[in-house]
């Protein structure tokens, strides 16, 4: 792919290390520890207040650990140049939970925001370009000129997954992709996110609490409790451990339901 | 800068175009390599019956993809060369080409009829505004039949954050007024002679237009704003419907306990502003004109009537109503997006501050034979 990426590691794109985050006295993560490969769906699931959110916010830079490293691309984000950062920024796309849609820009001018910013594409292009986004991300070229106040939640995830995806990032970063949309549009993201991640072969870093797309989707899942990854693997690998959350987690009434139909040819492997 | 990765063009044979290098879009960023390939690709686009070889490219995406796409004139060129792989990008584009972009609707509207919709936005505020006042004179009347029921603990927590939060910022200012006025008065007096008449111009101006005018101002600034970008923000967080679901009305907890602290916190802000501006026009007069301050005070209740003294008192509680209120009406008609909640603070503030001044033109004619 990216020429920094392919020199340095050519398998691991995102490595966690000793990672320690503390919000005044309370300890966040310790120890945590994490390899994210090329091309995986790697699911991050954890209780509440593991800090799931917290370690993509870091893996982002928008938030700074107490302690340790996190490496993408072989370049530590924390002790990065800004060029280096700017590099990764741009390869790097990110669905916030909210979408986090700029409520002053329509449909159209969000999906076009990324790719104006560099500041070489011309307007015919991006327009272009846009247009072919919104329609992978299953948005009709009807709605480009609505606000994001006036689009349903399901919507809204879409056309943050198109703003996400504008720039056909290298690694997306997916916080709660199908929290608040009903099942059969969190269904219809799930298979929309699958699609994408098959055609244009992207790495996933996923936070979810929905068992569905969770087993739906990722190729590994990372489960975060006492403060650092217990275990991580497939599904399979993961409900063997013994931990109670694991156990509450797959486990519990739910759990079973959503693994009875996890059919065996599952998408991530 | 050359090298494998950059996305290069090369005519390899007569009418055979190679492609190569990756054309991912963040391989165009460098320097002015975006400008070189669209020049060159526009110069191809004149020539017909090329071919094109893109087997050497080593990784592509749709950008990369559509600058080549528009250059062949959204179409796929007869002669083609694609790795597999490259396939599922083209006909993507290909895809994407028979989707019908709707026009933007043009304004059909003329320059009367916008003229038009300005006198009937116009309209809307002063209609809404009324309903803002009606609604708080009947919760008035509903506070002073049950007492028990007002909202005491926001009114109070509202007169802490409106009223004493801003004693600085008033004193500060307020002292600088008076000293500047002093100042520019004593120059103009001492060519007269009539040294004495300061205690005259500092006193009616202050007391009477400036020191109510003043705290008005920089309280429209400062809580003004304050109260529309709140309520603005409970309309984008839908706090304002969990009130109504709740069944808590907007009028009674939030505008009423507003609009009375205002009310009550103005009037002490105006005494606290006048004080400032005295005591600041009363040094400066000591240290140009030599007038001790002993004298300034004795001097001032003697030609400064005491009905001045309740004009500005009574201007300080119809400005902070006054200012509550709409703050309150752009607070509650702002939408849920960013600029609206932007452009709504500012009109807040700039028309209360508007409506400040008029009330005090209005104040000006009411009372111009009182107190002189």
């Amino acid at each position: 792919m990216t020429l920094i990426a392919k020199k340095l590691n050519p398998e691991i794109v995102i490595k966690v290390q000793n990672l320690r985050t503390q919000f005044g006295r309370t300890t966040i993560h310790n120890h945590l520890n994490l390899k994210i490969h090329r091309g995986e769906i790697l699911s991050i699931v954890g209780g509440s207040g593991t800090g799931k959110t917290v370690l993509l916010r870091q893996m982002l830079k928008l938030e700074q650990p107490k302690q340790g490293s996190i490496t993408i691309f072989g370049v530590d984000i924390n002790h990065a140049t800004s060029e280096q950062v700017a590099f990764f920024r741009s390869r790097s796309g990110m669905l916030f939970q909210q979408g986090a849609l700029y409520s002053a820009l329509s449909v159209f001018d969000n999906v076009a925001q990324p790719m104006r910013e560099l500041r070489i594409l011309p307007e015919a292009l991006i327009k272009d370009a846009v247009y072919l986004k919104l329609n992978m991300a299953g948005i009709g070229p009807e709605h480009a000129q609505k606000m994001p106040s006036s689009l349903s939640g399901g919507m809204i995830k879409r056309v943050a997954l198109a703003r996400a995806l504008a720039l056909e990032p290298d690694v997306l970063f997916l916080d709660e992709p199908t929290a608040g949309l009903d099942p059969d549009s969190s269904e219809s993201f799930v298979s929309l996110i699958q699609s994408l991640h098959k055609e244009l072969g992207f790495t996933v870093v996923m936070v979810t609490h929905d068992l569905d797309t969770l087993f739906a989707l990722s190729s590994r899942i990372a489960v975060l409790a006492d403060h650092h990854v217990i275990a991580i693997g497939s599904v399979e690998e993961v409900i063997q451990y013994q931990h109670p959350f694991i156990k509450e987690f797959f486990l519990g009434a739910r759990g079973r339901r959503a693994l009875t139909v996890l059919d065996k040819d599952n998408y991530g492997k | 800068m050359l090298n494998a990765e950059t996305p290069q063009l090369h005519e390899t044979q007569p009418d055979s175009i190679t492609v190569s290098g990756c054309w991912q879009v963040h391989a165009f960023v460098d320097g002015s390599l975006m400008h070189d390939i669209s020049h060159e690709l526009t110069r191809l686009s004149q020539r017909s019956h090329l071919q094109w070889n893109l087997s050497g490219i080593s990784s592509l995406d749709h950008i990369g993809a559509q600058i080549l796409w528009n250059c062949w004139g959204k179409q796929k060129p007869a002669h083609l060369i694609l790795l597999p792989a490259q396939e599922a990008f083209f006909n993507r584009l290909a895809a994407a080409n028979s989707l019908t972009i709707p026009k933007p609707k043009k304004n059909r509207l003329t320059s009367v009829m916008q003229l038009g919709m300005v006198v009937l936005g116009f309209l809307a505020h002063l209609f809404s505004f009324t309903a803002l006042l009606g609604q708080l004179m009947l919760d008035l009347i509903q506070v002073l039949r049950h007492p028990g029921r007002a909202p005491w603990k926001e009114i109070s927590a509202n007169i802490y954050q409106m009223g004493f939060r801003a004693l600085g910022v008033t004193a500060l200012v307020g002292i600088l007024i008076g000293v500047v006025l002093s100042y520019l008065s004593a120059q103009q007096l001492r060519t007269f002679g009539g040294d004495i008449y300061i205690v005259n111009i500092l006193g009616m101006s202050v007391i009477r237009e400036l020191g109510p005018m003043l705290a008005a101002i920089l309280v429209a600034g400062r809580s003004g704003s304050s109260i529309t970008a709140q309520l603005g923000v409970m309309r984008v967080t839908e706090e304002l419907d969990a009130m109504l679901v709740m069944g808590i009305p907007h009028g009674l907890r939030l505008i009423f306990p507003k609009v009375i602290a205002l009310a009550i916190a103005m009037p002490l802000i105006v005494i606290w502003t006048d004080a400032m501006a005295l005591i600041g026009g009363m040094f400066s007069a000591n240290i140009i004109l030599g007038m001790s301050p002993h004298f300034f005070i004795q001097k001032l209740p003697e030609v400064i009537a005491i009905s001045n003294y309740y004009i500005g008192l009574g201007k300080g509680v119809v400005f902070g109503a006054a200012i509550a209120l709409v703050a309150c009406h752009f607070g509650l008609l702002i939408k849920p997006n960013t600029e609206s909640l932007g452009q709504g603070t500012t009109t807040s503030v700039v028309s209360a501050i508007t409506v400040v001044i008029i009330l005090d033109a209005i104040f000006a004619i009411v009372f111009s034979r009182v107190g002189y």
